[in-house]
């Protein structure tokens, strides 16, 4: 299925302050897109949410985005990229509640709820790298 | 390394005035004295100029007396910035008094070329480390600045309110960091010990995401207040929060919340209602 790429960016994400500008980039694309206000809601949490675990676990990555259309349909796509020490048990990391850290354990289960598509690329040494989808 | 001479101190010395009048038509004419008044301007290039001479006679290199002229360029620098003017029209101050130093080495070392290329490269190098230096200070003075900056807008943006007589309301507005929460839950605590309320109202209609760590530190917020013996209410929960909370799993189940922050205050009002007639 062909995939075109209307628009995309990069953006840095390597520190807290960090986690705001992804947001406020992610509203502002979804809102030029016209998406919903509960739709683009979601988005901004997941994608506060993977920014945050790129800071906070994967030691700083990227946030790549692009503004994609399939068969008519407009949809929005972030890549969380870092070269981090990546995800051992990604079956634990992607269970309601387990965390590593100090937090609730919800932002990786959660953030796959909120988007239509969630694909998880990691491995021990080699960084983490996660893709999400939300559809207009 | 080449000091400077004291025929060029002294010279400095008797041709103060000129120097000075030059120096501060230099300044005038590079909008590096908006706002100053004429006499702080006198006083400021006299006194720069006293020191420079005063300093250098006594320590006989361009170091020696760097202390004291550091710290007058550093008082400068501090009134420059809080002036509101730019690091370039500050440094300025140094830099301007070039011009009319280097004429005047000229005049009095005319038939002493090799002398005069000495002596300027001395006073060059003495006022671009001065300017530098003075760059310096009022970098650290206008971070000093927008650092207090930050601490009162932290300060400010968590209003606690009194609503009615025993309910505090606190209305959140933009992004809750981590510092931000912990001032945010440290100034309500105190305000609810310090006017014994018994209902806390946390509004976050003016936060626009509402994810699981700002989830993780209002849970916090609340177990506090419930363990000082009051009461907490979230208010300001959106629908389209409310359809973002159940996805991602946050059990806030446990919290009373509300759409709105009068709807809120009535059940909060209610609340106190039943108490009091409870207590008789
Ligand atoms: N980019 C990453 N690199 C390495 N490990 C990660 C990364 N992202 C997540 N993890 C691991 O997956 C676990 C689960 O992540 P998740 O976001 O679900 O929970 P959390 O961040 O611990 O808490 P919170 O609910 O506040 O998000 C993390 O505790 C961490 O061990
Ligand atoms: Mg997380």
């Amino acid at each position: 299925m062909n995939v075109n790429v209307n628009q995309s960016g990069s953006l840095a994400v390597r520190v807290e302050q960090d986690v705001v500008l992804a947001r406020q980039q992610a509203r502002k694309i979804a809102s030029e897109q016209g998406m919903r206000l509960v739709d683009l809601t979601k988005l901004v949490t997941a994608v506060s949410e993977l920014a945050r675990n790129t800071v906070v676990y994967g030691g700083g990555g990227d946030m790549d985005w692009q503004v994609i259309e399939q068969s008519g349909r407009i949809g929005l796509r972030m890549l969380f990229r870092d070269e981090g020490p990546g995800i051992a048990d990604t079956r634990l990391a992607l269970t309601d509640g387990w965390t590593s850290g100090s937090g609730l354990g919800l932002g990786l289960t959660g953030a796959r709820r909120l988007v239509d598509e969630f694909d998880l690329d990691t491995a021990p040494g080699q960084g983490t790298r996660i893709t999400i989808t939300r559809w207009i | 390394m080449a000091t400077l001479q004291g025929s060029t101190l002294e010279a400095i010395k008797n041709n103060q005035d000129q120097l000075l009048d030059q120096w501060i038509n230099s300044l005038e004419s590079n909008g590096a004295t908006r706002n100053l008044k004429e006499h702080e301007l006198r006083q400021q290039t006299s006194g720069f100029l006293q020191l420079l001479a005063n300093g250098l006679q006594q320590a006989d290199d361009a170091t020696g007396n760097a202390e004291e002229v550091r710290r007058f360029l550093e008082k400068l620098s501090a009134s420059r910035a809080q002036l509101g003017h730019d690091s370039h029209q500050t440094a300025y101050f140094i830099f301007a008094l070039k011009g009319p130093l280097f004429s005047l080495l000229q005049r009095v070392y005319a038939d002493q070329p090799a002398l005069l290329a000495e002596q300027l490269l001395v006073v060059s190098e003495l006022l671009d480390s001065l300017g530098m230096h003075t760059v310096r200070a009022y970098q650290i003075t206008r971070e000093a600045v927008i650092r207090r900056q930050q601490e009162e807008l932290l300060e400010l943006s968590t209003p606690v309110v009194k609503l009615w007589d025993g309910v505090l309301a606190l209305p959140l507005i933009g992004t809750l960091d981590s510092q931000r929460s912990q001032t945010v839950m440290e100034s309500l605590l105190q305000r609810i010990v310090d006017t014994g309320a018994e209902i806390a109202i946390i509004d976050i209609t003016g936060v626009p995401t509402v994810d699981t760590l700002v989830a993780q530190h209002l849970l916090k917020t609340v177990t506090a207040i419930r363990l000082m013996g009051a009461d907490c209410i979230i208010s300001g929960v959106r629908p389209q929060i409310a359809q973002t909370i159940v996805h991602l799993g946050l059990d806030l189940s446990s919290i009373t919340t509300k759409a709105n922050l009068a709807d809120a205050l009535k059940l909060a009002i209610k609340r106190l209602d039943v108490g009091d007639s409870a207590r008789g």
